[in-house]
Parts: structure tokens; sequence; C-alpha cells
């Protein structure tokens, strides 16, 4: 009889290798990508902006602990994969920057309990939960949500010190004549009172739009910044250029055509481009991947979609900003999407029938 | 160039895994392996009906002598891989992640390693085509890739089905295996050889010779040999895990799908790996049946990595010494490549003819970490080379949908194991639709035997049944002829009773 060497490994299917990429490998390269916009974001607009950032992050990692604890799972390891973080992150760099600390909290406990652990945790939600507290946020405090700060960058004169700093986020003790209307608001605000276009955009800068000097969200505001790592992020092949290029790409040419009939109503293309809401929406909520199809065509409908949906909301909509609820909307669609629009698999048609053998 | 936009892509999904082929790839083949005092030769070492031996305890065999025949259309006899003492015929755990019995010769080696005489053929491509096939399938070739198909079978196919390409297969696709690489640069003119036999015995006009493009030399090698005949093409082909699969392949080079349960050869089109071919040269040219292979030996725990070419049966724990495998640092143990290749409980087991490779993996080589919750990043969608979702399938798998599991294509899974390389989240998706596919089969072997039982239980109570009713009926018949001998019986005392009366 022979004897056996020692029982010496684990019996496992293969692959037997794998690659490095790891949950939170990807979600440190998104975060990566985000992180210059977010900090030209803190630096233009100051104190303010850090304690919300801050406050947001930290009770969304607050929010996720609980959950964990209460779900009985791991609460260390799943703790730092790096969502909650990111979701957090996401959902402060859609904030105005200098809402009261308790925006911070409400939303981050949106986000993190109904928008994604109610469901069962990571991967199991069916709306992006940044989107969904942001949405919430908005309607049920319009007015703490509505309120845009004028840039006031750190250490300017001029610029709310660190202890009025203190006081405009946790005492919502605003000083007078600081905040004001971002472009697409004031645009709206000015059309119901029947002014042209061509007087209302006469103080709009795109250049000062396009680099962030400008009112807005707390991270949104710098387009290049955004698109810069956006496009980092497709080089890192963690997105695909799918979503982004169907999405902007349907905004354009809606835009285009209705710019092109009536100049007097309709803003020009560029001018809905140069927002950097919707290139933090193109590159990084609506690639969101437990939210989006599957299949690359499956994507190019759902981008195609938040960028019909977007374009309507924000010319004839209630809202100025309609990336929201446009993605939030395409997220409910996923799962149908998914359901029609999948790959076709090898030796069979596309309606699972084998192949007619021709020679 | 609308055509070449609109047609169907020619490669789909895949990863480019690391290669790791270089610890192997620039050495010879080692063929000084010292002859194992035992080899244990398993009577199935291919798909389809296990060799019936023919030998008993005791008998002395010389090297490439008939051990057990082929059994059945689909089999492959069996040979001694040297010369010596046949010693047992038993039971010995398979190179299978069971390691499970299965039916083994024992072969004591008596180190002279003497080849049975056998006469060869003046010119083979004299001979008719069936006759190759004939020696071929004598010879015990099955398909080296991996596959194990028997080889014969499959010349016979494309012979009935007048195929017009055969495609020779030496993408050798998976991570650090390079036996193929290596027999390409060092016997090409042995290969073509092989090809041209088979071009024969399918009667098959050329052939075309498919070589992944991180095989330079090899390339270089084959297109040398191949230049003098016209009807072999030698090209190269992009690096893609899995560019191997058969029916990837064939897409590449000729652009046909085979469709579902179809066969390639019923468009035209056949495959075969070039170690085959490298059998079939030395089967007709020589005489010498599949005795041995060349096997790479890799992995963080060899200290020598090496191709080596060794007898079969020999003990993987013997190649494991021979080429100084760290047993204390070896993670897992696995036979073939990382990719597909299973895990062996132990390195007690032999090389058979299936074996490209054995590795001695360690921990930093292999992924095993925790399980994590799937994010839907679709990356498995995107590298399936079959059109699958594999994250959907392992869902419905997950909470026991296996029906639904096979609607979304289970049964289509070729586990070639980019779903798992790839995923972010560590989950083991071939693992997952290993399972379901045994389970759906048990299941459906549970049905069908239940609804045997049912049949068998419903036969018996009609059988029961009948035989009360013809009881009955006899029952009654009896008693219905009971009152009719006491009627009669009555009225004959009556009439008796009467007529006495009158009387």
């Amino acid at each position: 009889m022979i004897t056996y060497a020692k029982a010496a490994t684990k019996l496992r299917s293969g692959a037997h290798i794998g690659t490095k990429t790891s949950i939170s490998s990807i979600m440190g390269k998104v975060m990566l990508a985000i992180t210059p916009a977010t900090i030209f974001g803190l630096f233009c607009f100051g104190w303010p902006a850090i304690f919300l950032f801050i406050v947001t992050l930290s009770s969304a990692l607050f929010f996720e602990a609980c959950c964990l604890k209460l779900a009985g799972r791991p609460v260390k390891s799943t703790l730092f994969d790096g969502s909650a973080l990111l979701t957090a992150w996401l959902l402060a760099m859609t904030l105005p920057p200098f809402a009261p600390w308790w925006i911070g909290v409400v939303g981050s406990g949106f986000a993190i309990i109904l928008g994604k652990q109610v469901y069962g945790g990571l991967g199991q939600n069916l709306f992006n939960p940044a989107m969904l507290a942001r949405v919430a946020l908005l309607i049920s405090f319009p007015i703490e949500m509505t309120t845009w700060a004028n840039v006031s960058p750190l250490f300017f004169p001029g610029s709310p010190d660190i202890m009025e700093s203190w006081r405009i986020t946790f005492s919502s003790i605003v000083p007078d004549g600081i905040t004001g209307a971002t472009t697409l608001g004031y645009i709206k605000t000015e059309f119901s009172q029947n002014r042209l276009l061509s007087d209302i955009l006469k103080d709009y800068s795109a250049v000062a739009n396009f680099f962030g000097w400008t009112r807005g969200s707390l991270g949104e505001t710098s387009g290049i910044l955004l698109a810069g790592g956006g496009l980092w992020l497709m080089q890192q092949k963690i997105i695909t250029w799918h979503i982004p290029v169907s999405l902007l790409g349907t905004v354009f040419i809606l835009a285009s055509v209705f710019h092109v009939i009536d100049d007097s109503h309709y803003v020009s293309p560029f001018l809905h481009l140069n927002s950097g809401a919707m290139l933090c929406v193109a590159f990084f909520i609506a690639t969101d991947y437990v939210t989006s199809p599957n299949t690359p065509a499956g994507q190019l409908v759902f981008g195609t979609g938040c960028g019909l949906l977007i374009f309507v909301i924000r010319t004839w909509g209630a809202y100025p900003e309609g990336a929201g609820f446009a993605v939030l909307l395409m997220n409910a669609a996923t799962p149908l999407i998914d359901y029609y629009i999948k790959p076709r698999i090898y030796g069979r048609d596309r309606h699972g029938k084998p192949l007619e053998i021709n020679k | 160039m609308l055509r070449t936009l609109f047609a169907k892509p020619r490669l789909r999904g895949g990863v480019h895994a690391e290669e790791r082929k270089s610890a192997t790839e620039n050495a010879p083949v080692i063929t000084r392996f010292p002859l194992p005092k035992k080899l244990y030769i398993p009577l199935q070492q291919h798909v389809g009906k296990p060799a019936e031996p023919m030998i008993k305890v005791g008998d002395t065999v010389l090297k490439g002598q008939l051990l057990a025949y082929s059994q059945g259309m689909i089999s492959a006899p069996v040979h001694a891989p040297s010369s010596g003492l046949i010693v047992d015929v038993n039971d010995y755990p398979a190179p299978h992640p069971s390691a499970l019995p299965i039916r083994t010769i024992v072969l004591e080696t008596d180190g002279k390693d003497e080849w049975l005489a056998v006469p060869t053929v003046e010119d083979p491509f004299l001979l008719p085509p069936e006759e190759i096939s004939l020696r071929v399938g004598a010879a015990g070739i099955v398909g080296l890739g991996g596959a194990t198909f028997p080889t014969a079978v499959k010349l016979n196919m494309g012979r009935e089905n007048q195929v017009q390409t055969l495609i020779i297969n030496g993408a050798e696709c998976e991570p650090y295996l390079t036996c193929d690489d290596r027999l390409m640069q060092e016997r090409a003119a042995a290969i073509i050889d092989g090809v041209r036999l088979m071009l024969h015995g399918m009667g098959t006009a050329s052939a075309v010779v498919a070589i992944e493009d991180n095989k330079n030399h090899a390339y270089t090698a084959m297109y040398t040999a191949a230049l003098p005949y016209a009807q072999i093409k030698v090209i190269q082909i992009p690096t893609r895990y899995p560019m191997g699969w058969d029916r990837q392949l064939i897409r590449y080079v000729t652009g046909k799908e085979i469709p579902v349960g179809a066969r390639s050869s019923e468009l035209g089109v056949t495959i075969h790996n070039v170690g085959t071919a490298y059998a079939v040269h030395k089967a007709i040219r020589y005489g010498q049946p599949l005795v041995n292979r060349i096997v790479t030996v890799s992995g963080g725990a060899v200290g020598q990595p090496m191709n080596v070419e060794v007898p079969l049966g020999t003990l993987i724990s013997e190649l494991f010494s021979f080429c100084q495998v760290n047993m204390d640092k070896t993670a897992r143990i696995i036979m073939g490549g990382p990719m597909m290749g299973d895990a062996l409980p132990h390195s007690t087991l032999p090389v058979v003819k299936g074996t490209s490779g054995v590795l001695a993996l360690t921990q930093d080589e292999l992924r095993d970490k925790q399980e994590q919750p799937c994010i839907r990043c679709a990356s498995c969608v995107t590298v399936c080379p079959a059109g699958l979702r594999p994250l959907d399938m392992a869902n419905n798998i997950r909470i026991n949908q296996l029906d639904t599991a096979v609607d979304l294509g289970l049964k289509d899974c070729i586990s070639c194991g980019c779903c798992s390389y790839i995923c972010p989240s560590n989950i083991p998706l071939v693992q997952y639709f290993k399972f379901a596919s045994g389970e759906v089969m048990a299941r459906q072997q549970a049905q069908h035997k239940s609804e045997q039982t049912k049949k068998l239980m419903d036969a018996r109570n009609a059988r029961l049944e009948k035989v009360a009713r013809l009881q009955a009926e006899e029952e009654r018949e009896r008693l219905a002829a009971k009152a009719e001998r006491e009627r009669r019986l009555a009225a004959e005392a009556a009439a008796e009773a009467e007529a006495e009366e009158n009387a």
C-alpha cells in the first residue's frame, strides 16, 4: 500500500489565481478621482464646508457601524471597505457648503440606513444611496438645501474665520450677503419674471464656471477637476465610457436642438455641460456599479435615459437641478433594462435557441 | 469597411492573466527523468468508457505493450509505459479532486525500458485514411490539451463530415504552462508531420496552426517547419485567455460559431492540440503508442521548475521530489493550469494522459481571500467568453433557484474561470456553477428514480388489483356454482319426493 503525503491543499474550483483588484481598491480609486474637486471645493468655501464634510463622513461611518452591528455582520472588515465612506463623500459633495451640521447627519442617515442597509447592505440597494439622500433632503429641507454660499476661500479677507464658520455650521447663523443662487437656479427664477436669456446671462462667466469659481455645491463647482477625475477613472478601467458619453451626449444633443430652435429660452448646450453637477453625475453617480445596468448596451440605454430626464427636468421641471431625480428614476428602471438587454450566449440566438447549422 | 464593423466579434470576453511562464519557457524539456520503480496506470485516462485489462498480475510486459483494450465506441486503450512486471490490478486513488478509487494497473519497472518490437510502415501516406485513424486509436491517443477525447473518434468524425479545415491548437493560454510551447520549439518538424498525417487521415485539404503571440520562438520554429507544405498555415493569435477554448479559437480563425449541441465537424472544422499531433507522428511513424508526455512542473514552491518528459503513471510526488518542491510552502497542488485545473488533495497520484502540468502554488500566488458581497461591477459579464451573466447565476444559486440558473445558461458555462479570476469580491463563481450543475444532475436523477419507483408501484398495484379481481370473480363463480348445485340438488330432491308421493 502506498502512503499519502500530507493532505496539503484546500479543494476548490478554479480559477486558483486572481486579480489584485478588490472592493476597497475600487472604492479607493473613485475617492482619489474625486479628491481634487473636493479639495478645491473645500478651499473655495472654507471652514464651514470642511466642518460639514467631516460631519457627513463620520456620521455615515457611525450609521454603517450601527447597522452592521444590528445585522450581526463583521463590523471592522466591512466598515472600512470604503463603500460607506464613498457614499457619504459623494453626498457631501452635493450639499450646499454652508448647510447646517444636521443636514449632513440626516443625509448620511438616509443614505446609509434607508438607501443601503435596509436592502441588505452593499450591492443590494436599488437606488443610488447618495442621490436618494440628496433628493430626500431637497424635498424635506428646501431652504437649507438651496442656500448657496458665495465663493469665500480659506484665509481670504472677507471669508468667515474659524469661529464664524463654527457658528455657520453648528448654530446655523449665516451672515447676510454671503449667499445667492446658482447659475441654473438664477436662470429659472429670472425666467419666471419674463426676462430674456441674453439679459439673464450677462454676468455668467463660462471660464469661472469651468474652473469652479462660482456658487454651487460643496464639491461640484469645478467642471474641469471632475471631468479630469472621471477620465482618469476611465483610464484606470474602473468605469467605462458608455454611461458618461451617452448621458452627456444626450443632454448636448437635446440642448443643441432646442437652443437652435429658440435661443432666447433655451440655454446653450455648453452651459449645460459646463455645470459641475452634470459632470459629477455623469462620471461618479450614474456609473455606480450597484445601481446601473450590467451590459454595455444596457448602460447606453441607462445613460441616454438619464440625459433625457436631466434635460427635461432642468428645462421644464420645478427644480433647477434635475440630476438626482433623473438618476433615481433610471435606477428604478435598471432591473428592467437588465432583464431585456443581455448578452447573447455563445452558440445561441438572442432568444436562447441554438443557432442553425450552416456550413 | 461596414462589413468589418458589423461582423460578429471574433473574440469575446476573456482576461489577460499574469502569464508566469518565464520560469519554464526558456529551458529545454528534461528527458532524463529517472525511471520510477513503480508506475500507477489508471484504466480511465480519457473521456468515455474505461479500458478493460487484458493482462494479469505476474505478467511481464514490454514498453508499449497493450495492457488494457478500449471498450465501446468512445474509449481508448492503455499501454505499458515501460518494461517490467505487473504487480497489481486494483483500485487506487484517481488524479481528481476527490481522489476516489479508480481501477489501476501497477507496473514494477525492470529498469531496461525495453520497447516492444513493432513493424513500421515505409510511407504512411500510402495507407488508406481509415488505417490512420485505426492506428491512432490503437495507440491510445487522446486529446492532450486536457480534454482527453479519443483522437481516433474525432478523426473519423472529421472524415465522415468531409471537414475542410483542421485547426491545430497551440494557444496554450493557461498561465504557468509551457509544455506545448517547448514542444513546438523543440519538435516542430515532428508536429508538422503529425499534422500532415492527420490531414491524410481525415481527407482534409488544409490546416491552420494557431499560436498565441506571446510565443515567438515557437511560432518561428513552427513557421519554418511548415514552410515546405503549402497546405499548412501557421498563424499568430492574440494572447488572451481562454483563447485555447476550442470554440473561441474556431470562431477567431474561421469566423464560424458552433451552435449549442452541435459538433465543430458538422460545420466543417476539427480542432486538435499540438501535443496530439506530436503523438500521432510517434504512433504512425514509429509505431509507438502514447506512453509518456511532457509535463510542466511550476509554481512558487518548486525549487527547479521545468518541463519534463515522464512515463504515464509516474506519481506526482516523485515528480515533485525531482523538481525539488518544498511541500511546506505548498498551499495547493493543481493538476493542469491555475485557471481550469483541479486542486489535488495530495501528491500520491499518477500523471495521466491529460496532465499538461502540475503546479505547487504558495499561499501568495493563490487568491484565497474572504468572500465579500457582490457589488454588481459586471466584470464577470464583460469577461465571460460564453456570454453569460455569472453574477445573476450565482445569486440564483445562492438562494437555491437552480432552475432559474439553468434558464440563465448554467449549462453553457465552460468553467474557464475568467469570472472567478476577475471578481473583486473574491466570489468563487465557478465553484457555485460546478456545485449547481452537480446538484441539478443529482436532482434529475432523483426525479428519474422517483418516477421509476412510482411506475413500478403503479404496476404492482395494478397487478394486485387484477389478482384480487380475478380471485373475487373466481369466488363469485364458485359461489354461483355452489348455489346452482344446491338448487339442482334441492330440485332433484323435490322431484324425487314428488315421484315417491306419486308412486
